[in-house]
Parts: C-alpha cells; sequence; structure tokens
C-alpha cells in the first residue's frame, strides 16, 4: 500500500504517540462535546475564534499559524491538522477522518492498558447532534457510553430530551454504571441537589473528587420548558463549598467535569481555591495543552477537549502524601486511520443505525464546495441553510443559530440527510417566520452578539454568532452591547427601525413556538437541496469586522 | 412586635433616590459587607433568585431593589435580633438592570449594587 | 385564604433555615389580559415569620416579587420539634398561616 509521505509518518509517530507510558498514579482520561457522533467524521476547526478584553491572543482564542505557534505544534503534521483549518480541504484527504466511537474505543484501550484504575469522564453533549441519537431519545449514546466505559458524565444537551428522560437514563439505564454530576443543577422550589455535585473514587489508593459543573445556561440557551422544575446558573459560591466538601470528604485530588466553556472556566479557576484541574468543554476548543491559572488556594489547570469525538485528553498525575506534586497532559487527536476500529464498538453502531440506515444514506445532492461549521460568524454549511430559509420561506433576511457542533462535508462529496441532520437534530427543529422590525433585529443581534464577547467571561453563554443571511452588517466585537452591531443594510438599503422585515428562522426557545409547531428545518433544506441537486460553493454573509486588527482569533 | 405600616411611598416611588428617601436612607455609602449572591444572567426574568448578604454588626434591616423595575423596591425584611442578616427571595426583572441590596445597620444605612443580565436566549455550543 | 405555603425549617449547628414556598399570583398591575384590559395589581404585601413565640422576620413587598414567592432565611436557636409559624397577607386583604415543625 502506498501511502501519502505525511499519513506514513503519522502512523510511525502515532504508535509512540497512543502507547507512550504513564506518568504518577492517578490517570483521568476525558471525552466532551462528542454530538453524538458515533461513526468517523470530518470536521473543521475555526478560523475566526476571537478574544476581547483580557483573553484577546489568549487560549482559546487562537486559530491557524497562531495557534500553531502558541502550543508550538509543527506544522504540516497530523497533529496540526487535528487542531487548526490550514489547507484543511489537502489535509484531510491525506489524514483522513477522526473520531469515531469504534476508534474512541480503542484508543481509550490503549491508553487504559498503561493507566490501570485511569477514570473516564464524559464532560457532556453526548446525547445529541445525530439522526439516530434524536430519533432514539438520545438511547443509542446512552449504550455506547456504557460501552466505551464512561464512569461520570455532567451534562448540557442531554437535557434537551427533558428532564423526565435525563432522571430516567440517570436512574435506570446508568445504574450502577455512570455517575451523573452536577453541582449547579438544582430543583426550582427549594433549590435541592437534583444530582450528585461530586462522587468520591479511588484510583491507585489515592482518594479522587470528580465536581460535576452542567452548562449553567442551559436553560436560556436551549429551551427552558425542557428542564422547567431545575434551575442552573455558575454558582461559584456553590463551586467553592462543593470543593471544600470534598476536601472535607478526604478527597486528595478534585477535579471538575465542567461544561462551562473556557472562558468561564479560566475566570472560575482564578476565583475558586482548592481545584486541581478542570477537565472543561462546550466551546469545543481542542487545547493541546493546559492553561495554568493562579488562585488564592494555589493552580488549577483548565483543558478543553474539543469535539465531536475527534480527541481524548489523557491527564497524568503524580499524586504524594495526599496532594498533586505533577502533571503531564495530552490531547490526543483520534485518527480513525490509526487506529483500528474496536469490533464490539463497531457491531454496535451498525446495529443502532440499521433501522435508520435508508434515511441517513439518501444523497440530498453533491456539493462543490467545502461546508463546515464553526466560526463566530457564519460557516459554509450555516449559508446553505440561510440560503434554503430564504429560498423556501420567501423571506429577506434568515437567522440561524450560532450552534458550535456540526461536522464537515468535503468539496465534491455527496450531502447526505445523514450530514444535514448532524446539523440540525434538536428536539426543537421548528422553521419560524416572523415580521420583525429594524429596531427588534438589531436587538436579537446585539443580544446574541454580547454572549459572545462580553468581557466578563461569566456573561458569555458559549455559542458562536447568529448566522444572518439576507442582511449585511459590521460588528465590532469591542465595543459595549447596543453599539456593536452598525451599518445594517437589506438589498443595498439601510435598515430602518421602524419598518417590519420578513424573517425566517429556527430553533426556537420559546414554548409557544413549540406549541405552534413549524416543519423540521431539515425537512426544509432537505427539499431545497433535493431540487438543486448540485450545490456551488455557498457565498459567505459575514459582516464587515471592526476592531480587531492582528487579533491572533482572525485567520489573515 | 406591631408590624410598621406598608411602605406605599417606597413602593410607588418612580427614582431611586426616592425610593430611598422614603425607607430613609438618603445616599447610602456602597460597602464591601453587604454582598449579593445571584446568577450575572437571570434565567428566567420572572424568576431571579437573589440572595442578600450582610455582615456588619447589628443589621436590622435588608431591603432589595430593582431599579429598571416600574415598581423599584421589591421587598425589605427587619429581622429579629436573633435572625441572621442574610435573605433569599425570587425576583422579577423586566429587564437588565442594576439590582441593590440596601442594609440598615446600627442605624445607618450600607448598599451594595449588582448587574443582572436578562437576555433573549437562543444559540449554544 | 389561597392555597397552603410549603415550609420547611431544618435546625444545625445550633442555627434554623427557613423556608418558604408561597402560592400567589403576584399579579403588578402592569399586565393586559386578552381583550386588553389591565389586570388589576394583586400580590401578598406583608410576610411575618414566628419561631416559638418569637417574631423572627417581618416583611414588605411590593409587586416585583416573583409568583409563587419564595424567602428563606435563618435564625440562632430554634430545635427540632420547635413551631414555625408563616402567616402572609395581601393587597386585597386576603391572608393565610400555616405552621411547620422543625426538624
Ligand atoms: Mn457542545
Ligand atoms: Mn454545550
Amino acid at each position: 500500500m502506498l501511502l501519502p509521505a505525511g499519513f506514513a509518518r503519522a502512523q510511525a509517530a502515532a504508535a509512540d504517540f497512543y502507547d507512550a507510558p504513564a506518568f504518577g498514579n492517578v490517570s483521568l482520561l476525558h471525552i466532551t462535546d462528542c454530538h453524538a457522533q458515533l461513526r468517523p467524521i470530518h470536521f473543521r476547526e475555526p478560523s475566526v475564534n476571537l478574544g476581547v478584553g483580557s483573553m484577546v491572543g489568549q487560549a482559546p482564542h487562537l486559530v491557524g499559524a497562531r495557534f500553531l505557534e502558541h502550543f508550538a505544534v509543527k506544522p504540516g503534521t497530523a497533529e496540526a491538522h487535528a487542531f487548526t483549518c490550514l489547507d484543511f480541504e489537502e489535509k484531510a484527504g491525506v489524514y483522513g477522518k477522526v473520531g469515531g466511537f469504534a476508534h474512541l474505543a480503542t484508543l481509550v484501550k490503549r491508553v487504559r492498558a498503561n493507566r490501570p484504575g485511569a477514570l473516564l469522564l464524559d464532560g457532556g453533549d453526548t446525547w445529541q447532534g445525530s439522526g439516530t441519537a434524536l430519533w432514539t431519545g438520545g438511547q443509542d449514546m446512552v449504550d455506547a457510553a456504557k460501552l466505551l466505559g464512561i464512569d461520570i458524565m455532567t451534562l448540557h444537551w442531554e437535557c434537551t430530551y427533558g428532564q423526565d428522560r435525563v432522571k430516567e437514563v440517570a436512574e435506570k439505564d446508568f445504574a450502577g454504571t455512570i455517575d451523573v454530576v452536577a453541582q449547579n443543577i438544582k430543583t426550582a422550589d427549594f433549590g435541592d441537589d437534583v444530582f450528585k455535585p461530586f462522587v468520591m473514587r479511588e484510583v491507585n489508593g489515592v482518594p479522587v473528587a470528580v465536581i460535576g459543573q452542567a452548562f449553567p445556561y442551559t436553560p436560556i440557551a436551549n429551551p427552558r420548558y425542557m428542564v422547567a422544575d431545575w434551575t442552573f446558573g455558575i454558582q461559584e459560591e456553590n463551586m467553592q463549598a462543593t470543593v471544600d466538601a470534598a476536601r472535607a470528604a478526604g478527597a486528595a485530588v478534585v477535579v471538575v467535569l465542567s461544561h462551562n466553556g473556557m472562558d468561564v472556566d479560566l475566570k472560575m479557576a482564578s476565583r475558586v481555591s482548592g481545584i486541581d484541574a478542570i477537565l472543561g468543554g462546550h466551546t469545543h476548543d481542542g487545547m493541546p495543552a493546559p492553561t495554568m491559572v493562579a488562585n488564592p488556594g494555589g493552580k488549577t489547570l483548565v483543558t478543553n477537549a474539543g469535539s465531536n469525538g475527534k480527541f481524548l485528553g489523557v491527564l497524568d498525575l503524580e499524586v504524594k502524601d495526599r496532594r498533586v506534586t505533577g502533571f503531564r497532559y495530552k490531547l490526543m487527536p483520534v485518527f480513525a486511520n490509526l487506529l483500528a476500529a474496536d469490533p464490539e464498538m463497531h457491531a454496535f453502531i451498525e446495529k443502532v443505525r440499521a433501522p435508520f440506515a435508508a434515511k441517513l444514506d439518501e444523497v440530498l445532492a453533491v456539493s462543490e464546495g467545502l461546508l463546515y461549521r464553526r466560526g463566530n460568524f457564519n460557516g459554509s454549511f450555516d449559508q446553505l441553510i440561510l440560503d434554503a430559509l430564504m429560498m423556501e420561506k420567501d423571506a429577506e433576511i434568515a437567522f440561524s443559530p450560532g450552534f458550535r457542533w456540526g461536522t464537515t462535508v468535503l468539496p465534491g462529496q455527496p450531502i447526505t440527510m445523514e450530514n444535514l441532520l448532524d446539523q440540525t437534530a434538536i428536539t426543537y427543529p421548528y422553521v419560524t417566520l416572523n415580521a420583525m422590525s429594524g429596531e427588534q433585529i438589531k436587538t436579537v443581534l446585539e443580544d446574541v452578539c454580547d454572549n459572545l464577547f462580553n468581557t466578563d467571561p461569566y456573561y458569555q453563554q458559549g455559542g458562536d454568532m447568529v448566522r444572518v443571511g439576507g442582511l449585511s452588517y459590521s460588528c465590532d466585537p469591542t465595543a459595549p452591547m447596543g453599539r456593536r452591531i452598525q451599518d445594517m443594510t437589506v438589498r443595498g438599503q439601510p435598515v430602518e427601525a421602524g419598518k417590519t422585515y420578513k424573517v425566517a428562522g429556527w430553533a426556537p426557545v420559546s414554548e409557544e413556538a413549540r406549541t405552534a409547531g413549524g416543519e423540521p428545518v431539515w425537512e426544509l433544506v432537505a427539499r431545497n437541496l433535493r431540487a438543486r441537486k448540485t450545490v456551488a460553493a455557498p457565498r459567505l454573509n459575514l459582516p464587515t469586522l471592526k476592531g480587531v486588527d492582528g487579533n491572533p482569533g482572525l485567520t489573515a | 412586635q406591631a408590624l410598621a405600616e406598608w411602605n406605599k411611598q417606597a413602593f410607588d416611588a418612580k427614582t431611586l433616590d426616592d425610593a430611598m428617601k422614603a425607607m430613609g436612607a438618603e445616599a447610602p455609602a456602597n460597602s464591601g459587607d453587604v454582598q449579593i449572591v445571584a446568577s450575572d444572567i437571570a434565567e428566567n426574568g420572572a424568576v431571579v433568585p437573589v440572595q442578600a448578604v450582610s455582615k456588619l454588626p447589628k443589621t436590622e434591616k435588608i431591603a432589595i431593589l430593582v431599579e429598571k423595575n416600574p415598581s423599584m423596591l421589591a421587598a425589605s425584611f427587619d429581622l429579629g435580633p436573633e435572625t441572621l442578616p442574610e435573605v433569599t427571595a425570587r425576583i422579577k426583572m423586566g429587564q437588565t438592570s442594576n439590582v441593590i441590596v440596601v442594609v440598615k445597620a446600627d442605624g445607618k444605612f450600607y448598599m451594595a449594587s449588582k448587574e443582572i443580565k436578562v437576555t433573549l436566549g437562543g444559540c449554544g455550543g | 385564604m389561597g392555597s397552603p405555603m410549603k415550609i420547611r425549617a431544618t435546625s444545625k449547628d445550633g442555627v434554623t433555615e427557613i423556608k418558604v414556598l408561597m402560592s400567589h399570583e403576584m399579579e403588578t398591575g402592569q399586565r393586559k389580559d386578552a381583550s386588553g384590559a389591565v389586570v388589576p395589581a394583586w400580590f401578598i404585601n406583608e410576610v411575618t415569620a414566628k419561631l416559638g413565640d418569637k417574631t423572627v422576620l417581618q416583611a414588605q413587598w411590593g409587586p416585583s416579587v416573583s409568583k409563587n414567592p419564595y424567602l428563606a432565611f435563618k435564625v440562632k436557636g430554634g430545635q427540632a420539634g420547635d413551631k414555625v409559624t408563616v402567616t402572609w397577607v395581601d393587597n386585597k386583604g386576603d391572608t393565610r398561616t400555616d405552621t411547620a415543625t422543625v426538624s
């Protein structure tokens, strides 16, 4: 077999990398935000991930060459491909697909072989993101998580199946196998714990406390009616109390399994004492190295393990005399071509997929361009959705949510129903058509923009900017709320505050929208794609950016 | 202990100054000993949990105000001598606003304020 | 009369924590119904809490307190078996008293 030079080198290096001996005596393996991707996929990392205020140029707000420089990753390598968008199309051809639970399972077993007693932690966003997950109520992922050997997990998108479903899985499917932890989910009446705030596990004789931190803004970013009897929030004071309780209960190591998003984790690490490491997710930032954060109690490592099953985080700790004295961290890319599929997991995946295979494999159209989603302002797959919304609903403007999940389709590849569902499979997929005033449009854009670019991370919700079709605007991320969005025009005409515009959208969070019950967005987009057959590379509608020249979160 | 008459003037006040005056608290000093424990972003503007804590000795009264609500003064609590100076309530917020806690301790007034954001929601990672 | 309150009172390390959930619409007087008519203000405006015979907290509320109000506070002293009594009065003169036992 003739392998491209880059791939052959990667294969040789992989054995050393994946099988490297452990350090210390306590190991924690971490996956997060796989978004129900059971099979290997392509996933392009962002070319725009801007930091503002004190976050300019700090991890995770680095892209492309600046990312490689910061983390000393050699350009042109397999790792460089996994962590950045550089030469994405070419390198995707060389290194192939990433992730897939069968390949991940093989890696987990290999890594665990060198690390007896290692815990496998799942940061959440596991049950949502594919057609099969949606149609089985997350059951395929629940069973896959058990098969993979997850020990402890926390939550975000899981909650969009409703609080009763989450409780059912936690109490029945996971009984005796997986602990769901969340110090920040409480009952809405008396504020009681819904899940255990933390669990204590012995790892090679060392008591390790794993505290759960669910996504704090679940009832805001997703429909509140799904979790009507629960409250969330960052709950920093309660986090400190939980850390103290874990230490009092004898924990020699305290880690937080977090779905805060990385900027929130970094701030929390600077203010809460006694945490050894925060293993983070939600913002889908694959960070090759942890950030060390100082706080009044000492230092805390903050990691983020990317998304879509691309990575396995491996944190090795040396614990002596009941304290952490050293660490090694690796974020291992899961290259499907370098890791044989685990037969048991592979068989499981094929089995759960079989009843839906015909529907998932339908070719809707062929894409001439690269279709991806990640980036602060727009992605080509989002643009495809926006174009479909405007065409099918005869709307002058379209909005599509700034989700950070969604896999990548290479140029020349068919767009299957499965690819489309990777972008859209949610439990509130309704298409909406609203008459909005210019003023309302501005308010929406400012509101979402502040969730992304507030200089205080605790006010950030960890998504990207709402994707916009039909409307041109400029954006100054460094301006205060209310002044970031300027120069709005539709068809070359300035948007008037008092004039109404026809706006199509999807994924509404209000309960009224559920009652109204619009068409699922994948049906609308599928109809549009089938009619088009061949789809030219979408022309990205991007805002004119201001105030961010030279920002390392922007590719040159 | 007789119940004080409901402070209509304070609850009807249309400016922060008027509300403070009606409570007998003109221009209270900002104090680090007055703390507001609340989420930075409200999950639901109709139900915003706010814990008001005073570290000041002889705290006898704690009040919670929402600057941008039509009725600014939300609640005022008179504490018995054995009652700890920390109360939790759930309040309504029509829009992003400063929440202000006013404390009367040893006859003097102190305050703290915290912005709580009320957002439209949607989107996510 | 309204629906009963849910009261939880627990004593730990010499401090009694009292949590109360009341059932009340707490109409602001700002809201309009489907026909466009203003729904009149209707809200709890006074709350009194007793631990045993002692009044430990008196509150005055306005319409900015949430529907189905929640109140939590702590009192030095008190022990299991003590009685907690909470009374509310609303702006229409309706009133309700409920009791609970400290556990
Ligand atoms: Mn995610
Ligand atoms: Mn998430």
